[in-house]
């Protein structure tokens, strides 16, 4: 590494000159690499200060204050107070126990889809490439798209699916409160059945053939080699979905806003959504900060908790 | 049960329960039958299958483009047109004009675009740093850059709201970066963690050794950067484009609440999404023409999408 370390014009021969020269210039240009690294890391660490890390401690602070009912007056410090008010109030509780129930009917429900499909796609028949196309096609479909197409086919006149079960003009099953979210997480389930698949199908490709033909071998069926050999295998793949999966399905926000507002009778007001209303119908940030906290919490929980569990059974022997 | 069902939907339980029977006999000559018509039968039954769930996955879709090609009417007509012989086209010129489509997928282009550029730009140069070069604090650093991913935009979009409004108030600058501007709207995503991790591993993938050639051919830092390194990282940076390009083209959150005046596709579907039943076919076409640039993207970058997607799934 020395023998290289030098700024010179002819490098092929360093001038073998005094020592000193030497270190002043290994020193400079010790000093020019380490301006340059500052320089490279600042436009990201400037994003990051004032839109990441700012924000975050901001909200502390706000929490710490009621907010005025009407802007322009000043805060009032209430201290932890507004903390303990906000995470016993109904609309915590309630939004909490919606976004649980949200990620429970979504997150591994999709996940199998996600699988099922993938094993099926995996496997040399003509034509396959076809149907590996189709099944990842829901990756194009956002949030908005998704609602949309499920606005009009839940849609209590025009709906084709209220309409095939024969509840034309009834309640659509987005106004159902015992239907609403089971409706939401379905078309959630739907708009991310691309993504699983394709996480999927990746995981199955790193898993090695002949592994599948040495149990095939020794006379595995196929129902025992999706057991023995392709969901041990998978495990490190089932792990990554099951985490990003679940935070995103805690972070939903769209579908929400677009297919029922929160309600029927507060039935799919989830966490962001109970912040969004917080921060625009209620102009309080102060209690917003507070369930923007809890929120954070609960993820940050929820990652290290699966890290936890998922860690012991997971296998990342390749 | 059966009288309350639609006759459409009769005929269609029927279809279904017929190709189950025929796969569930295609099952039975697949256990019981001589090998080479066996695995007929059971390649049928693959294909029968296949087909079922490609209809079921497809069918939300099919049934979008082609109401967007009907007439109002017949769109709430019963039974419902499921294979239209006559193409109505004029729905897309209305949600293109009346509908704003136009407008809201321009404003999402640039979004879009001044996202990715960032995102691209500033990812690449922290991997750099964080690959090639030597600094102090360079690991607590790295640890900053990596804590942002523990902190979802969700926790914050409020706090931001608030400082995209100051930052409206600072002379010359608020003009680009203040509420209700592009700039508002892509500011935010410039820089992420993940992207700088990305190109940082991508980097330190590279032989060690090239460095130190390139320093004896005389190369800068930056040189070595553009022309060395950024081209063989070129498949990370393919994926991280792509990735970008599909995380900023589907938000809704930030663009719903930081600008009413630039509505990006998404939020202006939320518009389209409320007009009356006589116009829905413009909402089906508005809703079409917003997918139309993922799905080019898809088609023409399968696989580097599928390695953005990917990315840290395989290798966990």
């Amino acid at each position: 590494m020395t023998a290289v370390v030098t700024a010179a014009p002819e490098p092929e021969a360093p001038a073998p000159g005094p020592q000193p020269v030497r270190r002043r210039r290994r020193l400079r240009r010790r000093t020019r690499d380490m301006l340059l690294g500052y320089a490279l890391v600042l436009p990201s660490l400037v994003v990051f200060g004032t839109f990441v890390f700012y924000p975050f401690v901001k909200n502390f602070w706000l929490g710490l204050y009621s907010t005025p009912p009407f802007p322009g007056l000043p805060r009032r410090w209430v201290g932890l107070s507004q903390y303990r008010d906000v995470l016993t109030s109904h609309l915590f509780t309630n939004s909490f126990k919606v976004t649980i129930e949200f990620v429970l009917l979504t997150v591994p429900l999709g996940i199998a889809l996600g699988l099922g499909l993938a094993v099926l796609a995996h496997q040399r028949l003509r034509g396959i490439g076809i149907f590996r196309t189709i099944f990842s096609s829901t990756v194009i479909t956002s949030v908005a798209v998704a609602s949309l197409i499920s606005l009009t086919l839940l849609n209590p006149q025009i709906g084709l699916l209220n309409y095939w079960l024969g509840r034309t003009g009834s309640l659509s099953p987005l106004d159902d409160p015992k239907w609403a979210l089971v409706a939401v997480a379905g078309v959630t389930i739907w708009q991310n059945l691309g993504l699983s698949f394709i996480i999927m199908s990746a995981g199955l490709q790193g898993v090695p053939d002949e592994l599948f033909e040495a149990a095939r071998v020794d006379g595995a069926g196929s129902w025992s080699r999706f057991r023995n050999v392709t969901l041990p295998l998978l495990s490190p793949t089932l792990f990554f979905a099951t985490v990003v999966g679940s935070i995103l399905a805690f972070h939903s926000f769209g579908q929400i806003d677009l297919l029922t507002e929160g309600g029927p009778q507060e039935h799919t007001n989830v966490l962001v959504y109970a912040i969004y209303r917080t921060v625009f119908k209620e102009n309080n940030d102060g209690k917003a900060a507070v369930l923007a906290i809890a929120l954070f919490a609960i993820t940050l929980v929820l990652t290290l908790v699966q890290l936890r569990i998922l860690e012991r059974r997971v296998s990342y022997e390749r | 049960m059966s009288a309350d069902l639609a006759p459409g939907f009769e005929r269609f339980l029927v279809v279904l329960g017929v190709t189950l029977l025929g796969a569930i006999a295609l099952g039975f000559v697949g256990a019981l039958a001589r090998p080479a018509i066996a695995r007929r039968a059971r390649a049928a039954n693959r294909y029968i299958l296949l087909c079922v769930l490609a209809l079921v996955v497809l069918f939300p879709i099919y049934i979008t483009v082609v109401n967007s090609l009907l007439p109002a009417d017949k769109i709430a007509a019963r039974p419902p047109t499921l294979f239209p012989t006559q193409l109505l086209w004029s729905a897309y010129s209305q949600a293109w004009t009346q509908g704003h489509v136009g407008s809201y997928l321009f404003n999402s282009l640039v979004v879009t675009f001044l996202i990715v550029t960032g995102q691209v730009v500033t990812a690449t140069f922290a991997g750099y740093a964080f690959a090639f070069l030597d600094f102090p604090f360079k690991r607590t650093i790295f640890v900053l850059f990596l804590s942002t991913m523990m902190v979802p935009f969700e926790v914050v979009f409020f706090t931001n709201l608030q400082t995209v409004v100051t930052l409206g108030h600072v002379p010359v600058v608020g003009q680009f970066i203040g509420l209700d501007t592009y700039g508002a709207l892509a500011i935010p995503f410039l820089a992420t963690g993940f992207g700088a991790f990305l190109m940082r591993q991508a980097f330190m993938s590279l032989p060690r050794d090239l460095r130190d050639a390139a320093e004896l051919d005389g190369y800068g830092h930056f040189r070595f950067m553009w022309r060395v390194a950024v081209p063989l990282a070129r498949p990370t940076v393919a994926a991280l484009t792509l990735f970008a390009f599909f995380d900023a083209w589907n938000q809704y959150l930030w663009p719903l609440v930081a600008s009413d005046h630039y509505r990006t596709v998404q939020v202006g579907l939320r518009q389209l999404s409320r007009v009356s039943l006589d116009q829905i076919n413009v909402t089906f076409a508005g809703t079409v023409l917003a997918a139309v640039p993922l799905l080019i993207l898809l088609l023409i970058f399968q696989k580097q999408l599928v390695r953005g997607l990917t990315a840290g799934a395989v290798k966990g």
